[in-house]
């Protein structure tokens, strides 16, 4: 049985380096509310784990001239709910991220490790989706970025190469007139995994009218989905009544889920498209309200 | 039935009836107060089990050789440790256990009978050598078919858990053996009749989930036994001296030899009053020699410790059209888990025991299957059956237009109503908690759009038991109380009112501690509702006794005899002016003339108490039911319960509202999930999903006082009850808010989806 | 195996500690510090129970790794009175009996007062969401709830 090893190095070239370098299982270490449930119930036992949050960069949001988002892999979802720019600008991916566990979890789990985990449920992922976001990937090759749907490869696996590390979510600067909402379904108000996720991001032009739309459905697949059918639904509409209607059958229809102990198949397909709607109808208002 | 004792003055009451600070308060609140797993000893080691994969297999052989070769592991346990024990039962709370069973569970034997069941236990230097030395041993199973479902294990040609269990209950009994444990029945009058005066009969089959206790500590113990055989065990339990039984006789011990301390207890509900780890603790200790700690995963806790029966629950109400209930058949079936008994006989006795019914026959099954033996959990079976009678009841209101409260009240149980199950009851208090709940303001509340409120009632019988307290007069006057009961919800405020009142002194000289089983006689375990009413019986003989022997002492120093002693608000007075002219002797007084009088002083009392009153409970919930995806939202809950007397009330109505939020997780998202092999699939907090803070809205409570005549304060237990109306009440709230009326519990949202579904593409709601 | 050292702030006062990698802060509180005020209930974040700030933020000590703790400061339940003076949660607890069996307390207790050293006048469905990852089997969350916002009116009126 091999010993598992402890790095915290400061320098993203390090974090790499030790990656690259690793023999046996490597774990990035960022927030860890995934990491450290699964290690204490043995479902990994890596060789290696690399906490990344001593790598300042790691923990940062900084915000572009062009007003796009740069937010650090290892960010708490706290503080992204603290950042009052990245909350104006993109309220969905906000409400996404901080839906991931309680309290305590949300001074913790990160946006990058929530990706890594490469869970469909994952909440803030069909947020990130929705809003068009990408992710900057460092490894031994160098650096490459990448739409953030494209990161999951099915549940627990990525599409990551040994020694590479997400680095950053990169969010673009919403277009004018434009407005994201994340809406999930647990059982409970709180604590749960999501049953189905949905994330929305539209843009109405100023007579009202869906100019363009992107729409996410999370734990309805093997991984978070990209629905185009869902968006042509929206766009040219006002998104009204028979717009909705649209896009909920084009949710349900999109879906293609498990069942298990969460949901069954029957139920997720049904509520894919309810929460589309709901999602869709905050995202539409939002939009009016600015 | 012990005898009516002359009621207390209510209004003259000095600590009975407040609120003062729990004598464990600040230790709680600082992190302070030691629970099973803070404590550590020199040389500790630590324990870990190995648990089962399989749900049913025969244990072909289990090889330990390279685990005790794995340096740093001190000893290794299996069935080979423990000796085999012949069937006998003994009682457990408001159930009866088996030692035969006991040693099976604690240990499998000849088979493994659930995921989880343990195989063998490890003792090591440290947690993770323990975790490793539990991969290096090899077990050869023969995995067997299992059957998880309570109906398919009652089959003929279902997979048979114990080639050696033969129904008992049933004439003639049979030739061969089964997975029905025991059929019990309690009839009353004549069923049959009672249905054909009936003018309308509802008949329905209810399933219900297991539910775990799921209380936030996970079982914990350190065991130390020494070479001479003396030992000693630290444990979160309901009960120490039952520990001791059970462990003594597993391991052959005299019970003088083990002493064992209650730590302070993270929550209970009934499912600490059987042991698992303890006896492997002491075990491992013994082969070791050192100090062995042991603390359950809450992975193990799921999978390994008992929840509640899930059950399937057929009902049979006829009544008149004025909504006089002429006659109530039900059919339990209980799932005991891997061993026989279930709670279906307290789940039987409790079914109509709300109700004043002439006809009454309720039989239930015992019925073991692939699943961790149960254990008992607050009102251990009420809560099943009376769920499937309150719904039935509530339909039949409906359909003859009668408010859900008028029916209760019209069939109500009252002083000298015959029960079913045996006792003419004394005063109880369901008319009054149904009177209070229809002049609640709740009741009449407006509603929305989608929103239902419903009511149901619970009873439960409460229990008294063996109870034993000593009250030690300090030198300076102020009292040392022990008692044997566990303090789960705060009972060490409770007693210490208690003595403080029947003392006359103030509650702050009163200092509670919880005895270890060396220190006072044998004390049954906190359970059926039991701690305060018996403990406050046993109290207030104590105080007698202490009392007594403190007028006597008095009367020596005053040189009269004691009849001319009397002891009024804490004080020895001469008891006329005839006496003599003497100042009246505080406690402190006494207790410094202690040692000039015959030396030190204490009351006890060592009692089996009797004549404990059942409990009665109505609630009121009203829901909010979100048509598109079935979630079900409590908006207001009030619990309305006789308490007979509250000694504390706000550890009353915390009882009330625990009680009522457990009962809202058990009806909206509790259950156990498994998955084809029989493996648990949902062993964790993430997805049992007991209710959190936000799912709630706050309890609001009406403690009800009937005073149960044979207390002098009239006290009765209140634990239990308040977690069996919630089902039932959140049903017929929901069938208020969608016009469907639920069998199955869970009602989580897949479910009310699919059927509000259904409903809407038959044509509608009726 | 070689342990790691560790040098941090406990509750204010320098700690320093070995642990093995795969010790979580929890367990390095608990069973090498003593400092068993932080309980374990479930080992993975869903129950609260051994809640902690670590550098001001709130977590989970179970989803926290001993090695982590270098040069961070850490406040647990131990540290949240002032000497024999109760911090106003702890007394407010009591006063409303807002613990049964006590082993969620110390948890709750450190979750509530980040939450009011940041928000002192919350709304009963922002105290109710806050402390969900809380879990208590025994209360039913009411006086749990009361006490904090009393706390809080408390705080609010000083």
């Amino acid at each position: 049985m091999q010993e598992m090893r402890f790095e915290a190095p400061e320098t993203l070239d390090a974090a790499v380096a030790l990656l690259t370098n690793a023999e046996g299982e490597a774990r990035v270490l960022a927030g860890g509310t995934d990491l450290l449930v699964q290690l204490r119930a043995e479902i990994i036992e890596p060789a290696l784990v690399v906490d990344i949050k001593r790598i300042p960069e790691m923990l940062a949001i900084t915000q572009a001239s062009d007003g796009g988002f740069k937010i650090g892999a290892a960010v708490p979802c706290q503080a992204l709910g603290e950042n009052m720019a990245l909350k104006a600008a993109w309220p969905g991916v906000v409400e996404g991220a901080e839906l991931i566990g309680s309290t305590q979890i949300q001074g913790r789990a990160s946006m990058g490790g929530n990706l890594c985990n490469a869970s469909p449920a994952a909440d803030s992922v069909p947020g990130m989706v929705a809003a068009g976001a990408t992710v900057t990937i460092i490894g031994p090759d160098g650096e490459r970025e990448i739409p953030v749907q494209d990161l999951p490869a099915g549940p627990g696996m990525t599409t990551l190469t040994k020694g590479e590390v997400v680095a950053f979510i990169n969010l673009p600067s919403p277009a004018p007139n434009s407005a994201d909402a994340y809406l999930r379904f647990i059982p409970r108000t709180e604590m749960d995994i999501a049953v189905v996720g949905a994330g929305v991001a539209v843009t109405i032009d100023d007579v009202g009218v869906c100019t363009a739309a992107r729409v996410s459905l999370g734990a309805v697949g093997e991984r978070v989905l990209l629905v185009d059918e869902c968006a042509a639904a929206l766009i040219g509409t006002p998104i009204d009544d028979a717009a909705l209607d649209n896009l909920a059958a084009a949710a349900s229809a999109a879906t293609r889920p498990i069942d298990d102990k969460r949901g069954t198949k029957e139920y997720r397909t049904r509520v894919a498209g309810v929460l589309a709607r709901r999602a869709s109808i905050i995202a539409r208002d939002r939009v009016g309200a600015k | 039935m012990p005898d009516e004792v002359k009621l207390n003055d209510m209004d003259s009451l000095n600590w009975v009836g407040t609120r003062p600070a729990r004598p464990d308060g600040v230790d709680k609140v600082t992190g302070k107060a030691r629970f099973g797993a803070d404590l550590s000893l020199p040389g500790m080691l630590h324990g870990r089990v190995l648990r089962s994969p399989h749900a049913h297999a025969i244990l072909k052989s289990i090889d330990t050789s390279k685990a005790e070769a794995l340096p740093g592991v001190k000893a290794v346990v299996t069935r080979d440790d423990f000796n085999d024990m012949p069937s006998e039962f003994v009682p457990a709370g408001e159930m009866m256990v088996n030692y035969r069973d006991i040693v099976r569970n604690v240990m499998a034997r000849e088979k493994v009978l659930y995921d989880g069941h343990a195989v063998a236990a490890v003792a090591a230097t440290s947690a993770s050598i323990a975790r490793k030395a539990l991969k290096l041993i090899e077990v050869d199973y023969e995995v067997l078919p299992h059957v998880i479902d309570v109906e398919e294990a009652m089959k003929p040609e279902a997979p048979l858990l114990h080639d050696d269990l033969f129904t008992v209950g049933v004439e003639p009994a049979p030739k061969k053996p089964s997975n029905i444990a025991k059929v019990v029945e309690f009839k009353l009058g004549d069923v049959e009749k009672g249905f054909g005066e009936a003018d309308i009969i509802v008949e329905r089959t209810f399933n219900t989930a297991p539910v775990h206790q799921g209380y936030i500590e996970p079982h914990a113990c350190v065991a130390s036994v020494n070479a001479d055989g003396l030992a000693e065990l630290w444990v979160t339990t309901q009960g120490h001296y039952v520990v001791r039984g059970h462990c003594a006789r597993m391991l052959g011990m005299d019970i003088s030899k083990l002493k064992v301390t209650a730590s302070e207890i993270g929550g209970g509900f009934g499912g600490k009053t059987v042991v698992y780890l303890e006896p492997v603790a002491l075990a491992l200790s013994n082969k070791s020699g050192a100090p062995v700690k042991m603390v359950m995963s809450r992975e193990e806790v799921f999978r390994a410790s008992g929840p509640t029966s899930g059950a399937r629950v057929y009902v049979k109400v006829g009544a008149k059209s004025d909504g006089t209930i002429t006659a109530g058949h039900c059919e339990l079936k209980y799932q005991a888990g891997a061993f026989q008994g279930s709670p279906v006989q307290p789940g039987a006795m409790c079914a109509f025991a709300p109700y004043d019914l002439e006809n009454v026959d309720v039989i239930g099954y015992d019925v073991v299957s692939n699943r961790p033996k149960v254990a008992a959990y607050r009102a251990p079976g009420a809560p099943i059956s009376e769920f499937g009678v309150e719904c039935v009841i509530d339909e039949i209101a409906k359909k003859i237009g009668m408010d859900p409260l008028d029916i209760r009240m019209k069939n109500a149980a009252k002083e000298g109503t015959q029960a079913a199950y045996g006792p003419k009851f004394g005063p109880i208090g369901m008319i009054s908690s149904l009177e209070q709940a229809k002049a609640h303001d709740h009741y009449s509340a407006p509603l929305g759009e989608n929103q239902g409120r419903g009511v149901a009632s619970g009873f439960w019988f409460n229990i008294g038991g063996e109870t034993c307290v000593t009250m030690n007069v300090n030198e300076d006057g102020t009292v040392a109380l022990l008692t044997g009961t566990p303090d789960i919800g705060g009972s060490r405020a409770s007693l210490s009112m208690m003595a403080a009142e029947e003392l006359g002194i103030d509650v702050d000289k009163v200092r509670p501690m919880i005895a270890d089983t060396a220190s006072l006689p044998y004390t049954f375990l906190t359970g059926g509702s039991r701690a305060t009413f018996a403990g406050t019986t046993a109290i207030i003989h104590a105080s007698k006794d202490a009392i007594d022997k403190m007028r006597a002492r008095a009367a020596q120093f005053w040189d009269v005899s004691i009849d001319e002693v009397v002891w009024e608000n804490g004080e020895a007075r001469p008891a006329s002016t005839n006496v003599g002219d003497f100042d009246p002797l505080s406690i402190e007084d006494i207790a410094k003339l202690a040692n000039s009088t015959g030396g030190p002083i204490s009351g006890r009392a060592e009692i089996n108490v009797q004549g404990a009153g059942p409990s009665i409970g109505t609630h009121i919930v009203d829901v909010e039911v979100d048509k598109e995806t079935g979630r079900v939202e409590i908006l207001r809950y009030t619990v309305l319960q006789d308490a007979g007397k509250a000694v504390h009330p706000s550890y009353v109505e915390g009882q009330f509202q625990g009680g009522a939020v457990q009962g809202i997780g058990w009806a909206l998202n509790e259950e156990y999930i498994y998955d084809d092999n029989g493996r648990l699939e949902n062993a964790g907090f993430l997805d049992y999903r007991i209710p959190v803070a936000s799912d709630v809205p706050m309890i609001d409570t009406v403690i009800v006082e009937v005073p149960n005549p044979v207390h002098p304060y009239g006290v009765r237990g209140v634990g239990e009850t308040p977690i069996v109306p919630p089902m039932a009440a959140i049903n017929a709230a929901i069938e208020q808010a969608t016009g469907i009326r639920f069998t199955e519990l869970p009602m989580s949202p897949p479910k009310v989806l699919k059927a509000l579904d259904e409903a809407a593409a038959s044509g509608g709601d009726d | 195996m070689p342990k790691i050292h560790v040098t941090t702030t406990i509750n204010g006062d320098a700690t320093e500690y070995l642990c093995e990698p795969e010790q979580t802060l929890l367990d390095v509180l608990r069973d090498e510090l003593n400092l068993t005020g932080s309980k374990e209930g479930c080992s993975s974040g869903d129950c609260g129970a051994c809640s902690v700030m670590v550098d001001g933020r709130l977590v989970c000590s179970c989803l926290v790794m001993g090695a982590e703790a270098e040069g961070r400061e850490v406040e647990t339940i131990e540290g949240m009175a002032d000497g024999e003076a109760l911090h106003p949660l702890q007394q407010k607890f009591i006063d409303h009996a807002a613990l049964q069996c006590g082993v969620c307390t110390p948890g709750i207790l450190v979750a509530a007062k980040a939450l009011l050293e940041q928000n002192d006048d919350p709304t009963e469905t922002e105290v109710r969401y806050w402390l969900a990852g809380n879990l208590c089997r025994c209360t039913g969350y009411d006086k749990i709830i009361r006490a904090v916002l009393d706390t809080a009116a408390e705080i609010r009126g000083a």
